[in-house]
């Protein structure tokens, strides 16, 4: 089904978050072929899942729709949604990489129109909102997908529900027979940007996320504060759905601990100074927003932004990293325990919800990518020193970083990978 | 003068810390994060915790730190070890300094974990091998006759327990009990205490 032509002057990119969508636009906007695979079947990635951005506070959907809109524009990029590297093999100037496309079970012809959505009575837990939420089995993964196009997920197909979701569409879009395909694409370079997932917060015993309700991460937390999110853009905490007034965050949960991550994940700090704007602007003064930490490392120009959140009077600071938290069994309410480095002041603070800012761990291990020839630093993320081969980290997958600085790397990603094009289209004239 | 004045900003105490106290070296590895604190135990029974100690110790505090009885409270529970963002010993470290401030003298006379550690030692190194009812009597009556006869009657029933289960011998207060070479232990430890007071500068 899906032909893809690419040559040794092609430009594969992997990953369609925020990084690859650049990489590939800032390549083909330069006149290079690209092919763009994406593991999901929607681009966007995490920061499509984001509520607003830091430091101007916009919406995540307004950056994404002018890279979304130079996308559909540019007829050198070719999109590979559902698609996963299985193995990349060649040298610089000639790979061949291997990648698996999971079916669909819907074509080209769906208008998103959600017939079989709403034919379809199954539901999966949404990962769009961290499984926080249920969504039909035919969906759209979510509003602002690209390809907009539905999704059968697989655990329906080969049951009645399939047939229901076949028999409801009318523009004969479903095709039940899609079949996994592997695919070989050539490549002169490639750009990987496949991003970072949110540290598995279970693993830090002491803060029992995987034991008291109303401890959560602070990516579930932008979902919660999302109007398309679970709760409708209610902070409405997990275990009674009781709106959470008083929240703390947690800094340091899982970076810079050498039990955990031993890297700074360097978004956490601004991301709960965002977070505790969500807070004031749900209750304004009746809102209470506490942050424990270590040290805040608003780095940079973000020195601005913590000076404004410092003047709010809701927002407190405890300089503390929290020993561990305990469980109001009567309320529900998560009790803080520890002891503050201003003062040595020992305290069990209770909160209605504690949001954990979990760390940023990549998401494909770089050791795994080509061995010997890709290099992963001590946290697994692509060490850009050391890489002798033309597979050139972009955004998350080599450091840990803001949308900001993700989008500068994945462009100077792009002119590497540009460079070795054409040294390669030049032997060859 | 102005050497003086330098010297009040030389922190000599770090330094004197990381040469002759118990994984010392690691105190300077300390963020002040102070999940160590937090996580003790017996954290409200310190008047300094772990965290400020590292800071004291940073701000040469070199009597506050040496006689206060704040390290004595550790029981060595390591709670404070698994959860310390750089995996400081913090455990090794209180006990380094305790000993270190127990060896210059300096150490609260009267604190109990201090006396028992003493009698602990003493108890052990007479015959190589520790006799508990001897230990548990004498930590009976380290307050004197009285209230020892008071406590050792609040635990005649668990000592009757412990006879019924044999898991006590009532003639350890007269039997030897020690190990055969008893002599070459006593050796052994004189030796190895004067290595360690050469090694450390503590005056033989």
């Amino acid at each position: 089904m899906a032909e893809v032509v690419a040559t040794n002057e092609t430009i594969l990119v992997v990953g369609g978050g925020i990084s690859g969508m650049t990489a590939a636009l800032e390549a083909a906007e330069c006149g290079k072929n690209v092919v763009l695979i994406e593991k999901n079947p929607s681009l966007g990635g995490r920061v499509s899942q984001l509520y607003r951005y830091f430091p101007k506070l916009c919406h995540p959907t307004c950056g994404l729709e002018i890279n979304l809109k130079r996308l559909r524009g540019n007829k050198r990029i070719r999109v590979l949604t559902l698609a996963e590297v299985a193995k990349v093999e060649g040298k610089s100037g000639d790979y061949s990489v291997t990648v698996n496309i999971k079916p669909r079970y819907v074509n080209e012809n769906c208008t998103a129109c959600g017939a079989c959505g709403e034919a379809v009575s199954a539901e999966i837990p949404n990962p769009f909102n961290y499984n926080l939420s249920k969504i039909k089995a035919a969906y759209l993964p979510n509003a602002m997908a690209y390809p907009q196009r539905f999704v059968l997920d697989a655990s329906i197909i080969g049951t009645p529900e399939a047939d229901k979701a076949k028999a409801a569409c009318k523009y004969n879009a479903i095709d039940l027979d899609q079949k996994e395909e592997i695919l070989t694409i050539k490549a002169g370079a490639v750009v990987w940007a496949t991003g970072w997932k949110p540290y598995d917060a279970a693993k830090i015993q002491p803060y029992g996320y995987d034991r008291i309700a109303n401890v959560i991460t602070s990516v579930e937390f932008e979902r919660l504060a999302d109007p398309h999110g679970p709760t409708g853009g209610k902070l409405l905490r997990p275990s009674d759905g009781k709106e959470a007034k008083n929240v703390a965050f947690i800094q340091c949960a899982g970076s810079r601990d050498r039990n955990h991550l031993k890297h700074c994940s360097r978004i956490c700090c601004m991301a709960s100074l965002k977070q505790t704007n969500y807070v004031t602007e749900k209750y304004g003064d009746e809102g209470q927003s506490s942050i424990y930490y270590i040290d805040i490392r608003a780095i940079d120009r973000f020195e601005d932004f913590y000076q404004k959140v410092r003047a709010n009077k809701t927002v407190k600071f405890i300089k503390s990293k929290v020993a561990n938290i305990t469980e109001d069994k009567a309320t529900g309410n998560p009790v803080l325990h520890g002891v503050d480095t201003e003062g040595y002041h020992r305290y069990d603070n209770a909160h209605d919800l504690v949001v954990l800012a979990v760390g940023m761990e990549p998401n494909v291990d770089a050791g795994k990518i080509m061995p010997g020839g890709v290099v992963a630093d001590v946290s697994g993320f692509i060490d850009i020193n050391s890489t002798t081969e033309a597979v050139f980290g972009a955004g998350c997958a080599s450091n840990a970083l803001d949308v900001n600085r993700a989008v500068q790397s994945a462009t100077a990603a792009s002119l590497r990978a540009i460079q070795v094009v054409n040294r390669v289209s030049r032997a060859e004239v | 003068m102005t050497t003086q004045a330098v010297e009040k900003y030389h922190n000599d105490f770090l330094k004197e810390v990381e040469k002759n106290v118990e994984m010392g070296h690691m105190v300077k590895m300390c963020m002040q994060c102070g999940v160590c604190s937090g996580s003790c135990p017996l954290g409200p029974a310190w008047e300094h915790p772990p965290q400020e100690i590292f800071m004291m110790i940073r701000a040469g505090k070199r009597d506050e730190v040496l006689t206060s009885d704040s390290m004595w409270m550790c029981t060595s529970c390591y709670n404070c070890i698994v959860r310390c963002p750089r995996e400081l010993p913090i455990t090794h470290i209180m006990h380094g300094l305790a000993n270190y401030a127990h060896r210059l003298g300096i150490a609260p006379k009267q604190n109990p974990t201090r006396r028992f550690a003493q009698m602990f030692w003493k108890n052990i190194t007479s015959t190589g091998r520790v006799n508990e009812l001897k230990l548990s009597v004498g930590l009976y009556f380290m307050d004197g006759i009285a209230s020892g006869i008071k406590k050792g009657l609040e635990m005649l029933p668990v000592g009757l327990g412990l006879m019924k289960t044999k898991r006590l011998d009532p003639m350890g207060m007269v039997s030897g009990h020690g190990c055969k070479g008893r002599a070459d232990i006593q050796k052994m430890i004189k030796k190895a205490t004067e290595i360690e007071d050469k090694r450390k500068g503590y005056a033989a």
